[in-house]
């Protein structure tokens, strides 16, 4: 399934754009972060990076949708 | 989130008649870190998320405590030093709520709230706590 990401703070400098599209081979969150762990080794050296599905932080089992909106989200700064 | 935070004007919204005390957390941008100069912060968010998750801190706040308003404002886009990217006003009947209150809110929205800041020296810029 294709998947459109959106990406914010170092995560869209790591991408090169604001929203990307991967072809994922499985359709879960944990399938996604490991396909573009692939495409994207730096998102191994982060602290930590988490995976927003329709504006909620999601666990890897989530199953996602091609409706669904899915942002990655490094590790957050504000305050 | 891209308008000046009127810090006058965010104690107004929270004071009530029933108000004993108003607890006020105003983030400005500091001149340095770890030695070294930052010229300015850039800030950016994940727009509707980080309403939702800021909704979700306010609404946990009134669980805890006896808050009578609250109010959380964060800004997006360069700052300057000196600057106020985030402010944090809790009105209770009684200061130890409203200290508390105010202090949950800060530390949870540093740590959940999907906002990034990029410190700018005068050679090189960093995103704050992207790496470990």
């Amino acid at each position: 399934m294709k998947i459109k990401l959106l990406a914010f703070g170092i995560a869209r400098e790591i991408f090169g754009a604001s929203s990307i599209e991967i072809e994922l081979p499985g359709n879960t969150v944990a399938d996604l972060k490991f396909s573009l762990e692939a495409l994207y080794p730096k998102l191994k050296a982060l602290a930590s990076y988490l995976v927003a599905v329709n504006n909620e932080y999601a666990a890897g089992d989530l199953v996602l949708d091609i409706r669904d909106e899915v942002a990655i989200i490094p590790p957050v700064s504000g305050g | 989130m891209n308008q000046a935070l009127e810090v006058q004007a965010c104690i107004d919204w929270v004071m009530t008649p029933e108000s004993g005390g108003i607890d006020v957390f105003i983030g400005t941008v500091r001149n340095a870190t770890k030695g070294k100069q930052v010229i300015r912060l850039e800030f950016e968010a994940y727009e509707p998320m980080a309403s939702k998750e800021m909704e979700k801190i306010a609404a946990q706040a009134f669980e805890k405590w006896p808050v009578q308003k609250l109010l959380v404002h964060h800004r997006v886009g360069v700052l300057e030093v000196g600057e106020i990217p985030v402010i944090i006003a809790v009105s209770c009947a009684h200061r130890d709520a409203a200290f508390e209150a105010c202090r949950f809110v800060i530390d949870t929205l540093k740590q959940t709230v999907p906002i990034w800041k990029k410190e700018v020296f005068e050679d090189g810029e960093t995103w704050v706590a992207a790496h470990p």
